[in-house]
Order: C-alpha cells, then structure tokens, then sequence
C-alpha cells in the first residue's frame, strides 16, 4: 500500500506544473517591461482579444484584481489559457520585444494574475439580473464553459451538460499536468457554477438527452461536444495499441495506475503525441520514440513543443509509417514500419507520404501509444446539420442550419489549429450571438 | 598623440586641494568613519568629504528611504540620518591618521556647529590640526539640524549664510568651501553671501525636502520611524536635472560666475556621462553619495575610465578643459530662436511599431502622427476583425506610424517615448523665418506680445501656422 501510494506522489510530480509560478517581484519586474504598446499587436495576435497591456499594466501597479478582471472579461478561461495557449505563435509571438530583447512573458504574467484570484477565493463576476430565458450548453470543455458562463453574466438561465465525471473537457482530462493540473480547470467549472449555471455531468447527449427534449425546454442550444475517439490506424494488432488521450487522462486522474512500458512507440506528432511522449519518458521509459509518417516540416507540434520533447531525451523516427504491432504472450515486442517518402502535396496542403517498398523494419516496443487526432463529430450527422469538411458548420454567428442551435470549439473547427483558447472565443461570440436572439424575440 | 591607452589627465587643483581624479565621496554616510574613506580610496576614489562632524546628536532607525520606480531600485534615496553620530575625537583621530595614509588624496572635513563665533572658531582650528586639506560647511542638511537652527536654517537664509562664513575665514588656514541647499527659491543669493564672505568655493546641491511615501496598508509615512515619518533628505539620479540647473545658474551669475569661484558639483551623479555633463556646467570636482550607497565603492572604477575615455575622444587633456564648457550654451526662453524648426522623422526600419509615439501625439500633443495601412491608407486604431488572430496576422497586418511633417511643431514629445534607441530623430528644417527672438520681438513690436490680434496679423504675415 505504502509503495503504491508513493508511487502515486512520485508520479504525479514527475507530472506537475512544468513552470513554477512567479514570484511577486518577478513579476512585478516582467510587468514592469511591458512597452504598453497602443492598440498593441499581442491583443491583436490574442483569439479572446484579451487587453493584454492593461492586464500587465494593472499587475505592474499590484492591482492584481483589476488585472484578473481585464482578463476574464476577454475569456473567461484566462487560468487555462495561461497555461495551455501557444503564446510564442500568439501573444508573445507577436510582442514588439522580439529583435533585441525577450517577448513579455505574458502568458505566465496572466497565471499570476489568475492564481491570485483563483487562491483568495475572489468572484468578479456576478449573474447577471433573471432573463428567464433558459438554454442548454451541451458539453463542459472550453467552448461549453465560456459560452455558458457569458451567458450566465447576461442574465440566462443556462444548464450545461457534460457526458464525462468531471467538467472541463480536454482541460481536465486530454492535457498533460505538467502543463495544466487538472484543479486549475475543476476550479474554473466551479467558477462557472457560480455563476449560477447547472453543469449536469453523466448526460450524454444522444444517449440521455435528445434535441427534441431540448428544444422543448430551451430557448437555444449550443453544442461544444467536442472531437470523437482516435481514428484506427487499420493496422494487425491494433488491439494492442493504446488511445493517447486515454493515457494521458490516466496520467491525470490516477497517475500511479497508469502502465508504462520501458521501450515505448508514440505514433504522431501533434500536440496530444508530445503530451504522450512526455508521460511515457517521465514515468519511467527507458527509451520513447515519436513516429510520424511526414517530416519535422509537417508536423503540427508548434516548434517550441518539438524543441521541449527533444530536450526531454526523446527519439524522433521521421518518415516512419506502423504497418504491424507484433506481440507474443500477448506482450507487445515491436512495431513493424515502413519508410516513407514524400509526394506530391495533398489535401492538408501538405507532401503526401508514400510507402517506399521493401524498407520494413522493427522498432523495439514493449508498449505502443497513438496519437494521431480525433474523429470528427459523429453528432452532426445525427442532427443532419449542415457540415463543413465533416465538422459542424455553422455561419458567422455561430448558429448550425437548425435554427435556435448554435456550436462551437473543437466541433466546428474545419480550419486552422484547434485550440482551447479558439474553443472560449467561439463560446463567447456565441454566446453573444444566443444573446442578442433572446433578447430580440423579447 | 592619441593611442589605446589613457591620456587624458583627471587631477585637478579645485580652490587649492588637489586630488588625483575630480572623484570624492560627498559628506554622507559612505564618508561616515577613517575605516571607510580608507576602503574608498583604495578603490580610486580621489577624495572624500568626512561626513558633517559638529553637534552631539542621536539617530532614529528606519532613517532611508526610496523611491523605486517601473522596476528600477533607487531612482531617489531620502534619509533623515543626521550628521555623525560618533564622537568628535574619534573623527578627528580618523581623519588625521586618514590623511596620513593618504597624503595624494583630497580629505576635506565638513562640519556644522551652532552659530557662535566661538564654537565655529573651535570646530576649524581642531580641523586644521588634523592636517586635512579643506573644510566644507554644511548649510545644506535639510532635517534634524535644520530645526536646531544648523543646516538649511542657515542655508536658507543669505545673511547668516555670510555672517557664519565670515566667522570661518577668521581663523581658515585651508580653502573652504560653502555648501548650498537647494531648498531656496533663488540658488544665486547664498552662493552670492559665500563670495561676499571671502569662502574659496561653493558646493551644491544638497539635498532636498521630501516625503518618499505613504504605505498604502497601514496608512503610515515610509519609512516608518515608531509610527511617525517625515521629510528627509531627497538626493540621487532623480535629482540631476535640478543640480544641473542650479550648477547653471551659479557659473551664469555675474557676481558667483564673474568671482571664479570654484563649485563642487553633485546632486545625483551616478556614471561618468553624469560626471561630465557636470564638468560642461562648471563644476571642478565632483562628488557622490547615493550611487555608491546602491553600489558600493568599485564604481569608481568606471566613473574615472569612462570620463577618461570620453576626454581622449574628445580631445580633451585635462579636466579643465572640460569645466564649463558647455555654460555659454545655456540661455533662457527670451534668447531663443523662435523661427528654429524641428520636425519628428520616424525611421520606419528601426520602429517596431508600439506605437507609444501614436498615442502620445494624438491625446496629448498635437495630433501629427498617423497609422498607415500597407495599402498606404489611414487607419483608425483597433480596426481589425475580431475574429482576426495568430502572431503573423497581427505583426503582419500592423500599421506603420508616420509623422505628417507639415503638421509637426517639432514637440519632440514622440522622441522622448520612443523606447527604440535612435528610432526617432527630431530633424531640422528651415523654417524660412529669419531668425528672431521673443527678447528682440519685445522691443521691435512690443504690440505683437501683448495684443493677440496683433499676434494673428503677425503670424500670417509671417506664415506661422498653428496646429
């Protein structure tokens, strides 16, 4: 029991936050370089438009209150985002401190500012006087919660549906603690809560609930339901292979019960993969090595996370396709691939790869993740909405070809890189969009 | 000859003490014991005035405080420490043994007493027997001994200034030098009362009445002295500007500036760039205090090396080459060119489009600076979609800021928010006036300066447009 339980710490530390908080005189000094731009290119760059000067300016004068407020005014997750966001393709990516100095640290100065309200309890938002307009937000990940929490500060009275234990969404269960623990996200779902919206959790739509309820009950509905499984890869063996996001959400729920293999295969290279890799390498692989069918070129890790996973001692097997996953006494034992070149461009806009015959060969794996994006949202053809490349499609307010049912995040996000921070923005004008019909119909 | 190495010549000769570099510790804590000025001159400083012997006294804690500013630790130092609190024999033993020790360096004694003849008389004879090579009187210290009738309650006051002073040269057999505060409305009146009494040269600024501050949790004055706080001394590089000015106006005084009386120049000097620019206004010895309290006694090292260097640039041999040599470029408002044109131009390789220099002009100039699309439109601020994000589309589609140069008044406004190092640069530009000086437009059309329709008809006779 003892060595269980220590083996549960030890795990979950090797798995928590990667950045230590800044302390208040670095921050202070961190603030203190913010140019304070004009119309300034980082809220420009930011998808929630977060006034990012002011929010620095306002931790520059120790008004860390006011600091929080700018944030979450723009997004609600603004813990999350602090965490999770690519700032160097964002904010800091479009900084004006770029030549000759370091960008502004903005999105640790902004987890300075969340943490402070998120530690001393402060609410800056209250519900916003009774509409008694009632609407159903389906799904409690980024784009549900936001939505629902805009929602909630107008007055609606909002209840969100969430099919998994917990809320959050791919913030508690799809990304590695060492970027996101997940009680940052459980308290922004109980901040949301406050906010007077009912999160009901273990209502899966389609399964619990059906449009034709809601309708019924709700003046609209938005739907945040996210991305599906993990696609097959269709390759012998495939039983043996492990989903990616499972085993991270293992990695956050219960670290300690988690199986990690000694030599493990990570298949992809997206965000989720590096998350993979990262678990796997700090949990004790001896060896972890990423395959990826494309080059460093194509893959869609931004550049700081290949920079960060190379750095963690990870191996990169580029141009690498899995065609079989041997195993004996039913242990994996390796990962039979193919070499691949690269052809002409593809549908994605990218070299489409081509198996180069008879270059098989073995990878030595006692374990083999896959991490190779998500199913696309089977709801849509179940609602028979209109779609967009299989996701949802929706038009400029956010609203499906169902009248009164909108969507959002991941669900819609039929070009460019899904994000959580994209997800909140999409639940914001959303929200905006389900606001102004409410209140237009009086 | 000029090579790589140091040519330029430091030592100087101020008033009759001679110090090998213009360097001295001022009167103040860093000068407070022999242990200390002895560290200080192994580490290159060329002098130090002993920190203010006279009256017994007693200090308080908490007795520093500072203004700390965007980041920046001490921009301001302020202190309600008296004069020293050791024993007059103690100094007096340290300083003789000091100047033994150190017979190249320049020891001057400051010393504050109460204002008799007598005691004064005293106080300069036991000086002069410790062998030290000048005497500084304090009638600068603006706290604790002020209110004793020491300090600034002479200082501020011209004729005791003189009176105390005269008493001095009685007896002095070694230069003495006056030192001025600046809590005075005029600077030129006791340094006036200094050359009437016979003293062999000014030193200024001290330092100036302050409150630093109000802690904003307890409500209390900071520093926070058992509860009470209070005005204290103010000095270091927020300073500067206004020991510049009044630097200025001594060397510019017929009567201070005509006598040749030397100044000792401080108020904030905390690098050699600081350092010459005093020697360009007159000064022919320098000292410093609050620089060394935040660095300790090694930046003298760059003090000596960087002026040195600057001098060997400049062609310069020696110190007073460079003493005063900027005075005649000082003038006032009556004597300047008011057809002189400069306009803002905005290097549009070096700027990175922050922006400052946009707002600035536009809330609170005067409105010359616009945003320019790269389709060469004008663009109001925060017009992109909203829906618009990522790093390249918001540097890429970033307006540039230009100047409207018909419209610039030359401000300089954008030239001082600018945060990029030679980004903007205020341009001359003939105005196609002839010259003309609001001084000679008072005398040849005394009309146009006191009648504003007059004015009007001046100004479009002249083409002066204003925005």
């Amino acid at each position: 029991m003892l060595t269980e339980s220590f083996e549960s710490t030890a795990r979950a530390d090797a798995l928590g936050e990667l950045l230590p908080p800044l302390t208040e005189n670095q921050a202070a000094v961190e603030a203190a370089r913010c140019l304070m731009c004009y119309d300034a290119p980082c809220t420009h760059a930011c998808p929630t438009h977060i006034d990012i000067p002011k929010f620095i300016k306002k931790i520059s004068t120790q008004n860390l209150r006011g600091s929080a407020r700018t944030i979450l005014e723009s997004n609600l997750l603004g813990a999350t985002c602090a965490r999770v966001c690519p700032v160097e393709e964002l904010c800091e990516g479009a900084c004006v401190l770029q030549a000759e100095h370091k960008p502004i640290a903005i999105g640790r100065l902004q987890r300075h500012a969340m943490d402070f309200v998120y530690r001393k309890g402060i609410d800056l938002f209250e519900p916003g006087k009774a509409t008694g307009k009632k609407v159903a937000v389906i799904g409690a990940g980024p784009a549900g919660l936001s939505c629902a929490g805009e929602l909630a500060k107008r007055g609606h009275s909002v209840t969100l549906f969430e099919k998994r234990e917990l809320g959050g969404g791919l913030s508690t269960y799809g990304i590695i603690g060492l970027r996101e623990p997940v009680e940052v996200a459980m308290a922004e779902v109980r901040m949301i809560e406050r906010l007077r919206v009912k999160v009901e959790t273990g209502k899966e739509f389609g399964a619990d609930l059906s449009l034709t309820d809601l309708n019924s009950d709700y003046a609209a509905v938005f739907l945040a339901v996210g991305l599906g499984a993990t696609p097959a890869l269709g390759i012998p063996g495939e039983d043996r292979i492990i989903d990616g996001l499972e085993y991270i959400e293992q990695s956050k729920v219960d670290a300690g019960k988690l199986v990690v293999g000694d030599q493990v295969v990570v298949v992809g290279a997206g965000n989720t993969a590096i998350d993979c890799a990262t678990i796997a390498k700090r949990l004790g692989a001896s060896s972890v090595t990423m395959v990826y069918r494309r080059t460093e070129n194509e893959m869609t890790a931004y550049p700081h996370e290949y920079n960060f996973i190379k750095r963690e001692g990870v191996n990169f097997s580029f141009l690498t396709q899995p065609v079989r996953v041997h195993s004996e006494n039913g242990a994996v034992t390796s990962l039979e691939c193919v070499r691949m070149s690269l052809g002409a461009t593809d549908a994605s806009g990218r070299p489409s790869p081509q198996p180069v015959a008879g270059s098989e060969f073995f990878l030595a794996a006692d374990q083999v993740v896959k991490a190779i994006g998500q199913q696309k949202p089977s709801l849509a053809a179940r609602l028979n909405l209109k779609t967009e490349k299989g996701f949802i499609g929706v038009n400029a307010n956010f609203e499906t070809s169902l009248p009164g049912v909108y969507a959002g995040g991941d669900c819609i996000r039929w070009r460019g890189a899904a994000s959580t921070v994209m997800a909140v923005q999409d639940g914001k004008l959303a929200a905006r969009a389900i606001h102004e019909r409410l209140v237009a119909r009086g | 000859m000029k090579g790589w190495w140091r040519v330029a010549d430091l030592s100087i000769n101020f008033a009759g003490i001679r110090s090998p570099n213009p360097f001295w510790l001022a009167s103040a804590p860093p000068s407070n014991s022999g242990m200390q000025v002895h560290r200080a001159f192994e580490a290159g400083w060329g002098g130090a005035v002993w920190k203010t012997i006279g009256a017994p006294v007693l200090n308080v804690s908490n007795r520093y405080g500072a203004w700390h500013y965007g980041g920046q630790k001490m921009l301001a130092i302020n202190n309600v420490e008296l004069i020293s609190d050791r024993p007059l024999e103690v100094n007096l033993r340290e300083i003789a043994e000091v100047k033994r020790a150190w017979p190249d360096r320049a020891v001057v004694v400051s010393a504050m007493v109460e204002s008799t003849p007598e005691i004064w008389h005293d106080i300069i004879r036991r000086i002069q027997d410790t062998g030290a090579d000048g005497i500084e009187l304090n009638y600068g210290c603006p706290h604790g001994m002020s209110e004793r009738g020491m300090g600034s309650a002479v200082g501020q006051v011209p004729e005791y200034c003189e009176q105390i002073t005269r008493w001095v040269m009685e007896v002095a057999k070694i230069p003495v030098i006056v030192k001025l505060t600046p809590n005075i409305s005029d600077i030129v009146m006791p340094a006036r009362a200094a050359v009437a009494a016979g003293a062999n040269a000014v030193s200024l600024i001290n330092t100036l009445n302050s409150i630093i501050g109000v802690d904003l949790d307890t409500l209390e004055i900071t520093p926070n002295i058992g509860g009470k706080g209070g005005h204290g001394g103010y000095a270091g590089p927020a300073v500067k500007p206004i020991a510049l000015n009044m630097l200025a106006a001594l060397g510019r005084d017929s009567v201070v500036g005509g006598s040749k009386m030397p100044i000792s120049g401080m108020g904030g000097i905390s690098t050699w760039r600081d350092a010459a620019e005093f020697l360009l206004l007159g000064a022919g010895s320098l000292q410093v205090c609050t620089a060394v309290m935040h660095y300790g006694f090694r930046i003298v090292e760059d003090l000596c090396d960087g002026l040195s260097n600057w001098m060997d640039e400049k062609g310069f041999a020696k110190i007073s080459d460079v003493a005063g040599r900027s005075l005649d470029r000082v003038s006032d408002f009556n004597n300047f060119d008011l057809s002189f044109r400069a306009v803002a131009r905005i290097d549009q390789e070096k700027c990175i489009r922050c922006n400052l220099c946009y707002v600035a002009c536009n809330d609170t100039a005067h409105q010359c600076i616009d945003l320019i699309a790269k389709d060469g439109s004008v663009v109001e601020p925060q017009s992109y979609d909203i829906q618009a994000n990522g790093r390249e589309e918001a540097v890429n589609s970033r307006p540039g800021v230009h100047v409207r140069e018909a419209d610039c008044v030359g401000c300089r406004l954008c030239f001082n928010v600018c945060p990029v190092e030679d980004c903007i640069r205020m341009i001359e530009e003939p105005s196609g006036r002839p010259p003309v000086t609001w001084g000679q437009l008072s005398e040849s059309q005394r009309e146009v300066t006191e009648d504003w329709e007059k004015m009007k008809a001046y100004r479009e006779k002249m083409g002066i447009e204003i925005h």
